[in-house]
């Protein structure tokens, strides 16, 4: 599992790409969670 | 005062001997006796310290989760007080009264764990090391016990009578809230910066750049889950102490600090992957202390985040309350990782630090003194009700 990076550079693409696709999992899926922990509230009326 | 002298009758009345009291006797017994052999035989005396770990359990336990478990204070109080969110403010005093007891006896542990703790007050007022994460720490909870204590005070202003102080007080609420939210920030987080200095002792899944900001969030969920644990608590053995208005709140306030807790701990496991992603640790995941990690996330957090969610949504108060002291437990869990169970993971066993029974002793001994402190103020003073000469100006 472990990868052989032989520069910085390397290490540095590999783990800041990884680190976007967890944040763009973060921002799909925090908001989901709340719509999940918020889904049996009454609706406020707006009217 | 006619308060006092009622509740100092009423004492008087009920018997000395109930188990709580035996108990909570032996075990301060015990503690006064380890005490005595600690402050005259030293640290070698009574604990398993070296120089390979020269903190031990006293600040794994005592000091790092005793400090995160004190966050409701900070968190109820800037719910209550910043945010505007009133249905709050029966937990205030409640929680107010834990961070405080919790702190107080930080600072207590911290006289039995440091060589001359006749020192404490020198980074303060003698020798300022202003380059220093132990000086922002120790400045912190100075400044943050004193905020909680002024804090504490209407209560046992109620109490003694005294209109006028209590007035005044009362005014500095949001003044201090606010002092105590930006130090409880600093503080919460420094405590696991101080693990930064340790790249090569503390294990890699547990070392991450952004340790500081695990121990801050992890502190959001710790208190929130603490004063859900402390309140189960209060019902089950204060139940007569409560009036109606804490009593009408208190369901609400467990449900809604489920639900913040739950969001954030979900917010935490995505920094916690984060951490692991920005240092590439991955490969450490297929290994025993993998498996010990990936218990922490998801049977301490991941889990409890889980059922705090379920419990919120179903209103289920029962579930919550159990995941509560879950999530305590989870916290305890990953304190006590950080500061020894990854801490010096590369050592032989045999050289590997495991607290003496006396160091447990100790810690069982404060936490008991705790307790029982809770238990005396609470009895006594308006904590979970609220006092009649001020109901109306509590409920602007």
């Amino acid at each position: 599992m472990e990868q052989a990076f032989f520069t910085l550079q390397e290490f540095m693409t590999h783990t800041k790409s990884v680190v976007y696709l967890l944040m763009a999992a973060a921002l799909i899926g925090l908001p989901l969670f709340w719509l999940f922990l918020t889904g049996r509230d009454e609706k406020k009326r707006t009217f | 005062m006619q308060q006092i002298s009622a509740s100092l009758k009423n004492a008087a009345k009920t018997s000395v001997w109930t188990p709580f009291n035996i108990v909570a006797g032996i075990i301060i017994a015990v503690g006064l006796v380890l005490t005595v052999i600690r402050f005259t035989g030293g640290l070698g005396a009574v604990t398993n310290l070296d120089h390979h770990t020269p903190w031990g359990l006293w600040i794994g336990f005592d000091l790092l989760c005793g400090v995160a478990l004190a966050a409701g204070g900070y968190m109820t109080s800037a719910a209550c007080y910043i945010f505007g969110l009133k249905r709050f403010h029966a937990a205030v005093r409640p929680a107010i009264l834990t961070a405080f007891l919790g702190y107080a006896l930080v600072v207590l542990a911290l006289h039995y764990d440091v060589g001359r703790p006749w020192r404490l007050p020198y980074p303060i007022f003698y020798s300022q090391g202003t380059s220093s994460l132990l000086f922002e720490v120790a400045l912190c909870v100075f400044l943050y016990l004193t905020v909680l204590f002024v804090e504490f005070t209407p209560a046992a202003l109620e109490w003694l009578g005294l209109k006028r102080a209590r007035n005044l007080v009362v005014r500095l609420v949001l003044v201090l809230t606010i002092f105590g939210v930006i130090l409880s920030t600093l503080h919460q987080s420094s405590l696991g910066a101080l693990y930064l200095i340790a790249p090569s002792k503390l294990h890699p899944l547990w070392y991450s750049s952004y340790l500081a900001l695990f121990f801050f969030v992890s502190s959001m969920f710790a208190g929130l889950s603490m004063v859900i644990f402390e309140s189960t608590l209060s019902h089950r053995f204060l139940h007569h102490k409560m009036d109606e208005h804490h009593l009408e709140q208190s369901h609400g306030v467990a449900i809604s600090f489920a639900r913040a807790a739950s969001f954030i701990m979900m917010g935490y496991l995505f920094m916690q992957m984060i951490g692991l992603a920005a240092d590439n640790d991955w490969h450490h995941l297929t290994t025993g202390w993998g498996a010990w990690y990936l218990l922490e996330m998801i049977g301490f957090v991941a889990l409890p985040a889980f059922f705090f969610a379920l419990g919120s949504r179903e209103r289920n108060l029962r579930l919550i309350r159990w995941t509560a002291l879950w999530a305590v437990l989870g916290i305890v869990f990953n304190r006590l990782n950080v500061s020894l169970v990854a801490f010096n993971w590369q050592l032989p066993a045999d050289q590997r630090y495991f607290p003496s029974w006396m160091e447990v002793g100790i810690t069982l001994f404060i936490v008991t003194l705790g307790v029982v402190a809770y238990r005396f103020i609470a009895t006594r003073m308006p904590i979970l009700y609220e006092h009649p000469d001020y109901r109306e100006q509590q409920e602007e």
